[in-house]
């Protein structure tokens, strides 16, 4: 295959379009923004002249060098993070320029998910910045022959107080590297007045890049000499290779060779799933390479999962006594006294990540050394799961973290790296593995299918003396071990043992599930799950004693209390925040519903006919989020969503830009889980394939408006990326309930028979 | 032997006439601004326009396109950056940004046959590009505001 050039308009050689090469394929196109600087001899802050911290390097021009050592998926992780860095060190935005880290323990953990990147690094990176600053000042002081107390910053330069002398950053790095690094207990942090950006917040770095199409992505990444290459998986999870035809695909035109993969060895992991990779001189003949391939499968036990069956199944574990992982006071006898009792059964389905850039890398395998190119969230696990699986070191494996389209969790989970890396060994050629949008629906790394049963005994107020919760969902350790099918202490704190109800006799439960497809973390993890059920049934008891929403859901939540969760859940782990730092605190979590139900103009507004608001409340990754949906229903049952008030208190917000976008795309994404997503399995093997048969939200279906309010805090950085998404279907449902009488226990909305 | 002019360079091409336009584009130019997310239509993060006009290049294969002339992202401004990427800037549209090469292509075209596009305009003109991270909102406000500056 050739392209040529026959000619080219002088516009095309301004815009330097094009390169002087027939061949442009043969151009290396790897974007120096991104990735050049990150040689294995280090990055342009290693190089850098002063270098007090591995996050930063300033060189004598005065140019900052950040390093983002989190991955960017969409959150502005990239951008916030190194923010902090350089409001600390009270640089200039405008002469920073930030390098994406390697994979490379030197950073500490670089996992990009939990949302927990601004709170994990904002002690580190004001220690970076108070290490160079303090350094510049004590330089500037040396220079001056001047006291340092009488030296301070001032956006770049040093400034002498009393004599008005100023020296640039730049100037005093060659100075600034021969003191030694002082010690962490001589730093001073800025106060919050001094703040320039943390709270104000700015664009992301590569706003310009991402509207212009020059940003770079995994799916960008090209090497010279590289092929492609396309894998059919198998269908059912833990199926083998029988036999394939070898030749057939050859017959396609730009095809070169097939190889099998081997399959994995129990437990799955991060371990590549196996089948057969067409190789091709593009992406789309690998495509149509596999077609022909007529692959016999062994399909092993996962044949027999069908999701029918196997909801009725985890229905009737939610129906029967679990594992108990909370208590309070003593439900049976509360029970056996006897009196008002509301039950309810909740159903949320298998969801499939579907970012928009399906998993995709590019590894370079040389005499026992591999480089890869890949948009993960954990570059570390890449260079763990890429070393086991070719027998290297991982220190042999070098992992370049891309742009991200979109992660979502899909992204913590580098099976896809491996493929490449394992291929391009095999092949001696790089070797980029794409995945169509059909291998990103069909071998996810789902989120847990979900049965919760719910059960409260009412007094004559409608207000709950006992409570029973019970979830009963696929665990994600399943991924890790076999013969998992508890949720862990995670899981379970992921807003079921630390529901923060006022309720003398509570207990909470989780029953044993087995998986038969690879579950994972997904945007909010099992948050969803138990905050639809917690929400809707807090809903239904308001309902049901015909009190408001609001001020029942603030009765349940009780007086402004710390809760010592782990007095009635000893192994909750409060998102490894520390109790004292991240209390639950239900005064903040009162706050937010009231802030959401007073922008929302709750009870103050006269919804029209099939017209409804609802509220749910949720504490999930040490941030509170009230949620207000108001629903149009219409006469056959098509909800339409004008609009959404989310109160949001992350504690200390660094970007609240940021923030704002985040909260307003889990409205989105929260209304692709209410609307539409489900993932299902006959005989193993996933149903869905592509955006037609698992929809997402389109913008016609998405909320009008999503207004976020953000209450001011001095309480440490928490999550924003996550926690939008886990009141907003309860949110929603609640708000049908209202507008239509119609009780959502199930989702989505187009498998629930509310929705006729 | 097919001709095809890619970003005002004429262009032949002599390999499989049915390689979708996307591919070509990506895998054969290097211009990898225009995105792969579905393969069938579905999501538009592969818009581009072909004489003018928005289309899905996953789905339009080289010899359709043969005798036209493709526009992508990259070239799409004659002079530093269109009005709608300047709104788009302005109003902080991407999150992780791989959908708004094609939401933007797709966004040009609806500007140039609804200079003044309504609320149904937009979504009609803008529902068929998936957003995951969920931009629309911001999506929409760049739009009627490249639609103010554009009257």
């Amino acid at each position: 295959m050739s392209d040529n050039i026959l000619n080219v308009s002088r516009r095309g050689f301004l815009q330097g379009i094009v390169s002087t090469g027939a061949l442009v394929l043969s151009v290396r196109m790897i974007p120096e923004v991104l990735w050049a600087a990150e040689t294995s001899a280090g990055s342009h802050a290693d190089r850098a002249v002063l270098r007090p911290s591995v996050f930063v390097g300033i060189d004598t021009d005065g140019t900052v060098y950040l390093v983002a050592h989190r991955s960017e998926m969409g959150t502005s992780s990239r951008t916030s993070v190194p923010l902090i860095l350089a409001d600390e060190l009270d640089a200039d935005w405008k002469r920073v320029k930030i390098e994406q880290a390697m994979g490379d323990p030197r950073y500490g953990s670089q996992d990009t998910d939990g949302s927990h990147s601004v709170r994990d690094g904002f002690t580190t990176m004001r220690e970076a910045g108070a290490t160079a600053r303090l350094m510049l000042t004590q330089a500037a002081a040396q220079k001056w022959g001047v006291p340092v107390s009488e030296c301070e910053s001032d956006l770049h330069v040093i400034v002498h107080r009393p004599s008005k002398r100023k020296a640039g950053y730049g100037e005093l790095a060659s100075a600034a590297a021969k003191l030694p690094v002082p010690k962490k207990e001589d730093l001073q942090f800025k106060p919050k007045s001094a703040w320039r950006y943390i709270g104000k917040g700015t664009s992301s770095y590569d706003l310009v890049d991402l509207c212009t199409g020059k940003a770079g992505f995994g799916m960008d990444a090209r090497l010279d000499g590289m092929v492609y290459a396309s894998i059919e998986h198998p269908p059912v999870l833990g199926g083998k290779v029988k036999s394939y035809d070898e030749k057939a695909p050859l017959q396609v035109k730009g095809v070169k060779q097939t190889i099998p993969i081997k399959p994995f060895t129990p437990p799955h992991h991060f371990q590549p799933l196996g089948g057969v990779a067409v190789i091709a001189d593009n992406s789309w003949a690998a495509f149509q390479g596999r077609k022909k391939l007529n692959v016999a499968w062994d399909n092993g036990a996962n044949a027999s999962y069908n999701s029918d069956q196997y909801k009725k199944e985890l229905q009737d574990t939610a129906r029967k006594p679990g594992k108990v992982v909370r208590n309070i006071g003593d439900v049976d006898t509360a029970f056996a006294k006897g009196g008002k009792v509301i039950a309810a059964d909740y159903y949320v389905p298998l969801l499939a990540h579907a970012t928009m850039e399906p998993p995709v890398a590019l590894a370079d395998y040389r005499d026992g050394k591999v480089t890869v190119w890949a948009p993960t969230q954990n570059p570390q696990a890449v260079q763990e799961t890429v070393g086991e699986e070719l027998g290297i070191p991982k220190e042999n494996v070098t992992c370049h973290v891309t742009l991200l389209g979109g992660g979502f969790g899909r992204k913590s989970k580098p099976d896809y790296a491996a493929e490449a890396a394992i291929l391009s060994k095999a092949v001696g050629k790089p070797v980029k593995v794409v995945w169509s949008r059909e291998d990103d629906i069909k071998f996810g790394y789902y989120h847990a299918v979900a049965a919760m049963y719910m059960k409260a005994l009412v007094d004559e107020k409608g207000k709950p003396t006992a409570w029973l919760q019970r979830s009963v969902f696929p665990p994600i350790g399943s991924t890790f071990a076999l013969n998992t099918t508890y949720g862990d202490a995670g899981e379970m704190g992921l807003g079921w043992t630390d529901l923060p109800f006022d309720i003398p006799n509570h207990r909470a439960e989780n029953g044993p599930a087995e998986n038969h497809v690879r579950i994972g973390w997904f945007r909010s993890v099992a948050n969803i799950y138990h905050a639809f059920a917690a929400q809707s049934f807090a809903n239904e008891l308001a309902h049901a004693s015909g009190r408001d929403s609001v001020e029942y859901l603030l009765e349940l939540i009780g007086p402004a209390r710390i809760i010592d969760v782990k007095a009635s859940a000893p192994d909750y782990d409060n998102y490894d925040g520390s109790p004292a730092e991240y209390p639950l605190d239900t005064a903040r979590m009162r706050r937010v519903v009231e802030l959401a139900a007073e922008k929302a103009g709750w009870g103050k507004r006269k919804m029209g006919k099939g017209s409804g608001m609802g509220i749910a409340v949720h504490r999930s990754f040490l941030t509170y989020v009230a949620t207000v949906a108001e629903v149009e229903v219409d006469d056959k049952g098509e909800v339409k969503i004008p609009a959404v008030h989310t109160a949001v208190d992350a504690g200390t917000v660094v970007n609240p830009e940021a923030t704002r976008a985040q909260f307003e795309g889990a409205a989105v994404f929260g209304t692709s889980i209410v609307r539409s997503g489900a993932i299902t399995a006959k005989n193993g093997v996933i149903e869905q394939s592509n955006f037609h048969d698992y929809p997402v939200a389109r913008m016609n279906e998405a909320p009008y408006k999503t207004s976020v309010y953000m209450v001011d805090s001095d309480a440490p950085p928490a999550g924003v990326g996550e926690p939008g998404v886990p009141p907003f279907a309860p949110a929603v449902c609640n708000a049908i309930f209202a507008a239509t009488g119609k009780r959502i226990r199930e989702l989505p909305l187009s498998k629930s028979s509310a929705n006729t | 032997m097919m001709q095809i002019k890619v970003n005002d360079v004429a262009r032949s091409f002599d390999g499989d006439p049915n390689l979708p336009l996307l591919w070509y584009l990506r895998d054969v130019l290097g211009l990898t601004g225009t995105k792969f997310g579905c393969g069938m239509a579905l999501c538009g993060a592969c818009t581009v326009h072909q004489d003018g006009k928005a289309i899905r290049s996953c789905v339009t294969s080289v010899s359709a396109a043969a005798g036209k002339e493709i526009t992508t992202i990259e070239a799409i401004s004659k002079n530093g950056l269109h009005v709608v990427q300047q709104k788009w800037i302005e109003y902080n549209v991407p999150q992780c940004g791989y959908c708004q090469s094609g939401q933007i292509m797709q966004a040009i075209s609806l500007l140039k046959e609804k200079p003044r596009p309504s609320d149904e305009d937009i979504d009609g003109g803008m529902s068929g590009n998936i957003c995951r991270c969920g931009t629309y909102q911001r999506i929409r406000a760049a739009i009627k505001a490249a639609a103010g500056e554009q009257a």
